[in-house]
């Protein structure tokens, strides 16, 4: 098991090397002068020039990589003309909108992200894993046939659709519910949930209907086992054998899921916060971009593809914990 | 128990049909598994379709399994049902236990079990004899119990059921008393283990003590140990008898298997197609058989007591009786196909003289074919390894059958595939007609693949479903390129001829044949190449008994025409000794003892040989009928 | 196992080799799918004849209608529906007074060619990775393993609109997208192919091949490809929608089509600010993208339920149906039958 962990850690970290050396290498080496960009529109050629010998872009890619990961582990002194600026690690490097440091930039957005993610998911698995129980046990009657199409349509949503329903009857026609805008948890718990509701919704809708249908197909699995009918067998009723077998022997797959769900969420928040204006990591990726604020891009890219990674892991290792049957090796 | 015995018999059956609907061109059943027949509706006319084998399709859309089926069995005695696949016997058995409610299935008749009507009974009445009344013992120890689970909890769950008023602690008391009494070491800690912790025959057990735990008067097993190796189903089959005696409990035994029937019921019932073909008390069936199909059946038993006919090939150890048929294909290419085609034979390795001495089973003096000497086989990349085989030497002739027998895990199969070098040996030397092969390359060994050729155990997965027949044995020969195109199919032709298949059934696909004529097109697809060796993994387990013989009578054929030599791995000890000129013992990736046949089985030396021969059920007083 | 256990695998195991004329019969029976076929078929013939059409009705999908737009109400379209008339059957958009209807079939033509596009790329470079991954020594597999896991870790859509972004301007958008797309997202199959040969693999028929003296070529295409098209379909029913959602995804977040080219997601991007004063203008593309997607999820149901009947009638019906054709080595190889 720890040795498990181990390697699966290692792995991850050799992902992440190979995924930081192929994004630097991508936006580093695109047509465009990073001076110019990081100066802003109103530089003159010496100032450029002074930016391009601060940010020490004469010096070969490789170089510049190697300076990178120095700064990401061991943190990066930057000249800023009048005094030193101390960037810690892991440092991304610095905007070149204001020159804030990536990494609070990042650590400002993270929270926003989170909330969104976990709040989100904490409702699609329980609409979905009640949809799909639902949807398993009455099999053949109206009920499944609404709930089908129901899930079908939830699949079949874009998220920037569903959201723009919701802006649209909650907020604008009923007015039921603000505007969102983000409020810290910290600050006041109430307007914070009241705040990422329609979020929530919008998001856990969509996800619902893939829980909903993967436990739907997941209990029903289950429920043609061998084992099912020997508890039948011995006289157990439906419902005991639905609650204490079927179910636990469906949960395996969708609490994994769930986990790698969460884990993308980070890298695919853009839509969702773009369309409710919520100053998360994919609103500043999508800004980053607009603005080509490469040390940005690469950080959040980074940020997002370690949470994916790790999401990875440790849905394997719920798989295990939840299904005795795997061993990991 | 005795005490409860009412005057009415424990099971009174009458009348009993089951139908299952077909969907979409395939019946579904509860029992043991579906019989799908995977096509379509507009499929076209299959020949000896494994869906249309179990019985006449009663009305539209209607498969029936079990056909107007009446038998009783009184308080405390033994029943055993035996048939083939397709009989209807796991069908019958979990109508017992109302096990098609619910499914879609038509049940008609009547069905009686400890006084209750089983069909008509409330869904809580029927909870209450499920389990009290007649338990169940399935199939697949492992897939029957909850993986999730541990062992005890799911005994304690059980016993709730039934003893509503026993307490969370008592019922777990229950559940370590019972797994102690079934023989499990240790039970009160290993009943916190779940079932995948358990060996095979471990899990039958625990299986068995949940049934005890309920206290029934009937236990309905439904092959209880045919997952099981031959030792560990003594050990089973001798736990039932101990249990029976003790608790009086009556016993309905359903199996394929008519030597495991043999020593443990008092009353056999032989179905066939969904009907009762026979019935009566075991000795007299199994002595003096009425009906022609259980004669049949009992005549394509291989026997490990008799010794194999002598001075010819292995059919004749399995008797020829007339109009033994593959079961429900009375009209199918399987018919009495022991017609020697003298004619055909060198016309079927036209193209390489065949200059090997043709055995009649005594090896050929001079050079061996095939040599091993201390072949290994290590599997596993990190970690400890596990050695599959371990320092084996044997030598095969032409013309010469070797067997090889051994339980599950026993090496044969690593063997098996490393003689036709499926698998590359870790360790040791495999000379072909005097040659090194063992570590070539693949590319090295291209001119040795046509030689060395394998006949596989699953007739399901060795034949790819997406290919025809026909391309799938002509395979070969197009891979080498030598012959022209049209007189390929001219020799696939041939070769399905010379197995006993249609030739025109070139085109068709493996889903439409049935198992036995799937194991056909294995054995043709091996011969394509002209093979002088044929390592033969367990051809015949997953066929019924009156299939096994067909299969084991053409190969025994083909080897007296090709003078082919052959290895036969199985398990089961009775085939191997109807087959083989010598045989070896495989134990934990060893041979342990080998010889000439006979010296083997009627003298072993090795005690794991005498523990195996000693576990094998014989099927007593039978001679009369063979 | 019994033998009746094993008489069923035997029966069931393979999927059945129908061929694609059964398969159609099959779809044709299921009601939803043949709408949702037709509908697909007559939006791609929409799609296709756009020039044609634009022509036919005498619209052009980047002509400015000032005239049909209130500038006094900050250019909301005049009439009742967004401007719904004899000659503009949708309305026209907002601020422009661009005919709608044009452009949203304008819009199909680039959502179709990007996901159909994006699609054929992705199942292109999945299949031949996964296989040789499937089929390669451990070094390959290994190898290629890897390279998958780590375009699954990708986080696909930053990536994707950081690589939009940085491409110089004049490098043709729905090209742009095809490749992104499909570079970014071909792990999936990658994965699910690599996992189906390694199923492959195992079974006999392949070691019967190998012994027939086929090389790992001959394998992959005659043993292999044929059973694998069986998933790969199935799984393309599920990669197309997807396609679809992330072209309009992209072109929502501004980094996708550029305009003027008219594309559902941008049309939906700029309908966030209209959608107080005219919601007829958000409907009508999230309407379109959702009844597009909506139909290839249907199809793609019915196509994998067509595929493979068996796992249909498995979780469809009944209660107590079939068993899983799961098979321990205790069950298989102690089987005497």
């Amino acid at each position: 098991m720890t040795s498990y962990v181990l390697r699966r850690a290692a792995g991850a970290v050799l992902v992440l090397f190979v995924l930081s050396v192929v994004v630097y290498a991508v936006f580093y080496a695109v047509p465009g002068d990073p001076a110019k960009l990081a100066c802003g529109p109103r530089c003159n050629p010496a100032q450029i020039a002074q930016v391009r010998d601060q940010l020490q872009l004469d010096d070969p890619l490789y170089t510049r990589y190697w300076h990178f990961l120095q700064g990401l582990f061991a943190g990066h002194d930057y000249s800023t003309g009048t005094g030193v600026l101390h960037c810690n690690a892991p440092c991304f490097g610095l905007s070149y909108q204001n020159d804030q440091q990536v990494t609070e930039l990042i650590s400002q957005r993270l929270p926003v992200t989170a909330s969104l993610g976990f709040g989100a998911m904490v409702l699609w698995l329980v609409l979905g894993i009640g949809t799909g129980l639902l949807s398993a046990l009455r099999r053949g009657g109206t009920t499944e046939r609404v709930l089908t199409w129901f899930t079908l349509a939830g699949t079949a949503t874009p998220v920037f659709i569903i959201g723009l329903l919701l802006l649209m009857v909650f907020c604008a026609q009923l007015q039921w519910l603000p505007f969102p805008s983000y409020v810290p948890l910290t600050e006041s718990p109430e307007q914070w949930a009241w705040n990422m509701l329609l979020p929530w919704i919008a998001l856990a809708l969509i996800e619902a209907a893939k829980y909903a249908r993967l436990t739907r197909s997941s209990v029903l699995e289950t429920l043609a086992d061998d084992h099912i009918r020997t508890f039948r067998a011995y006289g157990v009723s439906e419902r005991a054998i639905v609650g204490r077998h079927a179910l636990r022997g469906a949960l395996p797959p969708v609490i994994a899921l769930s986990a790698l769900d969460l884990g993308s969420i980070f890298g695919s928040a853009m839509l969702t916060e773009t369309l409710f204006g919520l100053p998360g990591l994919g609103q500043l990726m999508v800004h980053a971009v607009r603005d080509i604020d490469l040390p940005v891009v690469v950080g959040v890219v980074l940020v997002t593809g370690a949470a994916v990674v790790i999401a990875n892991i440790i849905a394997d290792l719920l798989y295990a914990a939840t299904d005795r049957r795997v061993t990991l090796t | 128990m005795s005490d409860q015995r009412s005057i009415r018999p424990l099971v009174e059956v009458a009348e009993l049909s089951v139908g299952f609907p077909v969907v979409g061109g395939s019946a579904l059943s509860p029992a043991g598994g579906a019989r799908e027949s995977g096509d379509g509706p507009d499929a076209p006319p299959a020949p000896g379709h494994a869906g249309a084998a179990r019985a006449g399709t009663a009305g539209r859309g209607l498969v029936r399994a079990v056909d107007r089926l009446s038998f009783t069995l009184e308080a405390g005695n033994a029943l055993g049902i035996v048939g083939e696949s397709g009989s209807g016997k796991s069908t019958a058995a979990f109508a017992l236990l109302g096990l098609h409610r619910g499914t879609g299935a038509q049940v008609t008749g009547a069905v009686r079990v400890g006084g209750s009507d089983v069909l008509t009974a409330s869904d809580a009445e029927l909870r209450r004899i499920r389990g009290g009344v007649a338990a169940m013992v399935f199939q697949d120890p492992l897939s029957s119990l909850d993986p999730y689970l541990a062992i005890g909890d799911q005994i304690t769950e059980v016993y709730r059921v039934h003893h509503r008023s026993a307490s969370r602690r008592a019922a777990r008391a229950r559940a370590v008393e019972v797994l102690d009494r079934v023989g499990i070491p240790d039970a009160a800690r290993r009943s916190r283990a779940r079932p995948h912790e358990f060996s095979g025959g471990m899990r039958q057990r625990a299986l068995i003590a949940m049934a005890l735990s309920c206290e029934p008067q009937l236990l309905v097993a439904d092959e209880p140990t045919t997952a099981l190796d031959v030792t560990v189903q003594a050990q089973i089959l001798g736990l039932l008898a101990e249990l029976r005696a003790e608790t009086g409990m009556g016993l309905i035994l359903v199996t394929h298997d008519l030597g495991v029937a043999a020593s443990n019921v008092d009353e056999l019932l032989v179905m066939r197609e969904g009907r009762a073909v026979e019935r009566g008390p075991v000795r007299t069936v199994l002595s003096a058989p009425r009906e022609p199909y259980t004669r049949t059946l009992l005549a394509a038993v291989p026997r490990v007591d008799a010794r194999r006919a002598n001075g010819a090939n292995g059919a004749n150890g399995v008797s020829r009786a007339s109009g033994a048929n593959e079961v429900g294909r009375p009209d199918g290419p399987d018919g009495p196909d022991g017609l020697d085609r003298p004619d055909g034979v060198r016309k079927l390795h036209g193209v390489r003289d065949a200059g090997v001495v043709v055995g009649s089973g005594e090896p050929a003096g001079g050079k061996p074919l095939l040599e091993a000497v201390g072949l290994r086989r290590e599997f596993g990349k990190r970690g400890p390894r596990v050695v599959a085989v371990d320092d084996v030497s044997l030598t095969l002739h032409s013309g010469e059958t070797l067997g090889i027998v051994g339980e599950s895990g026993s090496g044969k199969t690593t063997l098996g595939r490393m003689i036709v070098r499926l698998l590359e040996p870790s360790g040791g030397e495999l000379r072909y007609q005097g040659r090194e092969i063992g570590r070539l390359r693949e590319r090295q060994l291209r001119p040795f693949r046509s030689e060395l050729q394998m006949v596989f155990q699953d007739p399901v997965s060795s034949l790819n479903p997406r290919r025809s027949i026909g391309e799938s044995i002509a395979d070969p020969l197009r891979a080498a390129g030598v012959l022209p195109a049209p007189r390929i199919v001219a020799r696939v032709r041939e070769l399905l001829e010379r197995v006993g298949l249609e030739p025109d059934w070139y085109h068709r696909y493996p889903h439409e044949f049935s198992g036995g004529q799937r194991q056909r097109v294995g054995i043709a697809r091996a011969l394509a190449p002209e093979p002088r060796l044929i390592v033969c993994d367990e051809p015949v387990s997953a066929l019924d008994v009156t299939t096994q013989a067909h299969i084991v009578r053409l190969l025994g054929e083909l080897q007296r025409e090709l003078g082919l030599a052959l290895v036969f791995i199985a398990h089961d000890l009775a085939v191997v000794r109807q087959v083989s000129d010598r045989v070896a013992v495989m134990r934990d990736g060893r041979i342990v003892e080998e010889g000439e046949t006979d010296a083997v089985y009627d003298d072993p030396q090795h005690p794991y040989t005498r523990a195996l021969l000693a576990a094998v059920p014989l099927l007593g007083g039978a001679e009369a009928a063979a | 196992m019994s033998t009746e256990v094993l008489a069923a695998a035997q029966a069931g195991v393979p999927a059945p080799a129908s061929g694609a004329r059964q398969v159609w019969w099959r779809l044709r029976a299921r009601r939803a799918a043949a709408v949702a076929g037709a509908g697909l078929g007559l939006l791609l013939l929409l799609a296709l004849a756009a020039p044609l059409l634009s022509v036919l009705i005498g619209q052009d999908p980047n002509a400015y209608h000032d005239d049909l737009i209130d500038s006094a109400r900050g250019g909301v379209p005049t009439g009742s529906y967004g401007g719904i008339s004899g000659e503009h059957w949708l309305g026209v958009e907002p601020g422009t007074g661009r005919d709608l209807f044009i452009r949203l079939v304008y819009g199909a033509r680039v959502s179709l060619l990007v996901a159909i596009g994006a699609t054929v790329l992705q199942v292109l470079i999945g299949v031949s990775i996964g296989i040789a991954a499937g089929l390669g020594n451990r070094l390959l597999d290994g190898l290629l393993g890897h390279l998958s896991d780590v375009f699954i870790a990708l986080p696909t859509l930053a990536f994707a609109i950081a690589l939009t972004a940085v491409v110089p301007g004049d490098f043709p958008r729905p090209l742009l997208l095809i490749l992104v797309i499909a570079l970014l997202g071909w792990g999936g199959t990658a994965r699910i192919v690599r996992a189906q040969t390694l199923s492959l693999k195992k079974l006999d028929f392949v070691a019967a091949a190998r012994l027939g003296g086929s090389g790992p070529f001959r394998v992959a295409r005659r043993e292999l490809l044929p059973s694998l098209a069986a998933p790969v379909i199935t799984y393309v029913a599920i990669l197309l929608p997807t396609n679809i959602v992330a072209e309009a995804g992209l072109s929502f977040l501004g980094v996708g089509i550029r305009p003027p080219t008219a594309s559902w997601g941008q049309m939906l991007s700029s309908a966030t600010t209209w959608f107080r004063a005219d919601p007829a203008y958000v409907l009508l593309p999230a309407g379109l993208l959702f009844l597009t997607v909506l139909a290839f999820t249907v199809l793609g149901d019915a196509l994998r339920t067509a595929l493979d009947p068996r796992e249909a009638s498995r979780l469809g019906v009944g209660r107590e149906r079939t068993r899983r054709t799961r098979r321990t080595r205790t069950s298989r190889k102690g089987d005497p039958a």
